[in-house]
């Protein structure tokens, strides 16, 4: 938390009085995917988001890339010269020496070379902070928190700054061009607020997206990454699911079964704002030096 | 093993990259055009050049005081030009105005402009109307005006470092303790370069010592400001790229043009124009190349992360 004093703005769910719905998110357990990208999908198609092509990247089978504008959901692919059981027996040692004998013959670079080769897929999406940044720097309440505790920007009222963009410590939120506004995952705020689940948890086919009331998820993933760690896959860890991280927690927290940044998430993602008295502090200190420059400057004149 | 030819098709390892999987940014770069750098110097020539009006008025020396006013209100109509050209429709400037936000920097700085360009218009009219201290011009009202401007254009040029500072990008955030006195420092060598290439040379002394005093913080606070970003790991920006040659173009200029004004600037006009233009060359160049490093400092995941992750080992300890 910020040292000294809070800003008052995280007002939620006092706001809302009695119209203050439970705290709804999801928990993406990561090693439930199946990369089906079901939810990419389901997305797009429930939310009229435009194609987002990027072609094709050669980085496994993940050619969308990242979040943004267009991408609300992102099955990430990461592949990994690592054992695939959890007790490291890689397997497969002909299959590998027959793939290393084509690398050989044709050049083709391939990792089945006997040290084994994982495939991680994990669904990113908005991770809806206790704590966001988005909201706290938008000048004109476009980004609100809804009566479910979610974040949601409101197109008739953004004004594309574009000030949530580089705030966001997770890249989520992107201008679509050339209209300007910024757009992001809703957590289907319409659906929601018809009591229905969002389209992407209603696609997944593994349940690896899971929905509904944020506590109850939470008791489920740590029962989830008990059972997994037990199993022998002692990287699996969760993911924003601590209420006393730099965000205050994650509305939609993931299990995942390698550090974060191997998803290409950042380890210990903080609030921009958490630091803002301080910055005021200087800035007002900075503001009050040029006063004084000036005044020296001129006043102090010899004649 | 033979060569690998990856054109082929064959999909790369995840691990032979940097920080994040297939070395993919963390974050996003900004989305913000080059008005914005833009926009930095304008209101920080603006906001300092309206305190430097008021402090030359207030000596008595109006023929320089006329010429900051000019300076600080055609920055005061030039700014919100540059953000509404940004946002690409004017209406939408006005959404800035729905609400007043402390967590926003851009609404606290929206409302800082739009009362500083209330303020300097009129300013600026009382003192080409009538000389300060006499009854004349716009009287009261545009007394009053010209001290809201002045005291309105200081926060204005500090604002824009709390805005830029309060972000996820690395090279911007690490900077938060020293980035508003950059701003300033840029600020006052702006409007004291503006003032010295506009007043008559005997006329100038105020202005000159502006310059110089804004120009000696420039260069000592870049210079701080680099080190401490390189000891937290994150400075690489500075010192490639485009951020990189904008940042020692503008210590160059920014040093060769105080030079001019310190050593000859007094006896030659030819000097202090030269000088004023360095400067002010100078304060343009550290505003883009603070922009440019921003955009760098985003696309480097490594930059995201090693941070966090050293936080992280440190709290685990």
């Amino acid at each position: 938390m910020a040292a000294g004093f809070d800003l008052g703005t995280r007002v939620w769910p006092g706001s809302y009085g009695e119209d203050a719905r439970p705290r709804m998110g999801f928990f993406t357990d990561t090693s439930l995917c199946i990369g089906c990208k079901a939810c990419e999908v389901a997305c797009k198609e429930w939310n009229q988001i435009p194609a987002s092509p990027h072609g094709f990247t050669g980085e496994s089978y993940d050619n969308t890339i990242d979040l943004g504008a267009d991408t609300w959901r992102h099955v990430a692919f990461v592949e990994q010269r690592k054992p695939l059981g959890p007790h490291g027996d890689g397997g497969g040692l002909a299959q590998a020496a027959a793939l290393g004998g084509l690398a050989d013959e044709v050049g083709l670079q391939t990792y089945q070379d006997g040290e084994g080769m994982r495939w991680l897929m994990a669904s990113d999406v908005c991770k809806h902070c206790t704590h966001a940044a988005c909201l706290e720097v938008c000048p004109t309440g476009a980004l609100f928190r809804t009566e479910f505790g979610t974040v949601v920007v409101q197109e008739d009222v953004c004004n594309g700054c574009g000030y949530c963009v580089p705030a966001c410590p997770f890249g989520v939120l992107d201008q679509r061009k050339p209209d300007g506004r910024v757009w992001k995952c809703t957590l289907c705020y319409d659906r929601l607020k018809d009591d229905k689940e969002p389209a992407c948890a209603q696609a997944c086919p593994t349940n690896s997206i899971q929905f509904g009331e944020l506590g109850d998820l939470r008791d489920r993933a740590e029962q989830r990454v008990a059972q997994l760690q037990d199993a022998g896959l002692a990287q699996a860890r969760l993911y924003g699911a601590d209420p006393d991280d730099g965000v205050g927690g994650f509305g939609a927290f993931f299990l995942l079964l390698d550090e974060p940044e191997t998803y290409h998430l950042p380890p210990d993602p903080v609030d921009t704002t958490r630091d803002l008295p301080g910055l005021w502090a200087a800035t007002g200190a900075a503001a009050v030096a040029l006063g004084v420059a000036v005044a020296g400057a001129v006043l102090g004149r010899r004649r | 093993m033979s060569a690998v030819r990856p054109e082929l098709g064959a999909t790369r390892p995840a691990s032979a990259h940097g920080a994040s999987a297939y070395g993919r940014p963390v974050i996003k770069q900004p989305t913000w055009t080059p008005e914005i750098p833009m926009y930095f110097y304008a209101g920080g020539l603006a906001g300092a050049s309206a305190a430097f009006a008021l402090a030359s008025s207030l000596r008595g020396e109006d023929a320089v005081a006329r010429r900051a006013w000019a300076t600080a209100a055609a920055g005061a109509a030039v700014s919100p030009a540059l953000l509404i050209s940004d946002l690409g429709q004017p209406k939408r400037f006005l959404h800035m105005l729905r609400m007043f936000k402390i967590t926003s920097p851009m609404s606290v700085g929206s409302w800082i402009l739009a009362g500083f360009g209330t303020a300097t218009m009129p300013a600026a009219a009382h003192a080409f109307m009538g000389a300060y201290p006499r009854r004349a011009g716009l009287g009261p009202a545009g007394v009053i005006a010209q001290r809201a401007s002045a005291a309105l254009g200081l926060p204005l040029a500090a604002y824009t470092a709390a805005l830029i500072a309060n972000t996820s990008i690395p090279v911007w955030h690490h900077a938060r303790r020293e980035l508003p006195f950059l701003f300033v420092a840029g600020a006052a060598a702006s409007a004291g370069a503006a003032a010295t290439m506009l007043a008559p040379t005997e006329e100038a002394g105020g202005a000159r010592r502006l310059a110089l005093a804004g120009a000696a913080g420039e260069l000592a606070l870049t210079q701080y400001m680099e080190h401490r970003l390189d000891q937290q790991r994150v400075g690489e920006p500075y010192h490639e790229g485009p951020a990189g040659i904008l940042a020692r173009a503008a210590k160059a200029m920014t040093a060769a043009g105080a030079a001019s004004l310190a050593l000859r600037g007094r006896r030659s006009r030819r000097w202090a124009v030269a000088g004023g233009g360095l400067v002010t060359a100078g304060a343009l160049a550290e505003r883009w190349a603070i922009f440019r490093a921003g955009f760098q400092s985003a696309a480097r995941a490594q930059d995201t992360v090693a941070p966090q992750r050293a936080r992280l080992v440190e709290r685990a300890r």
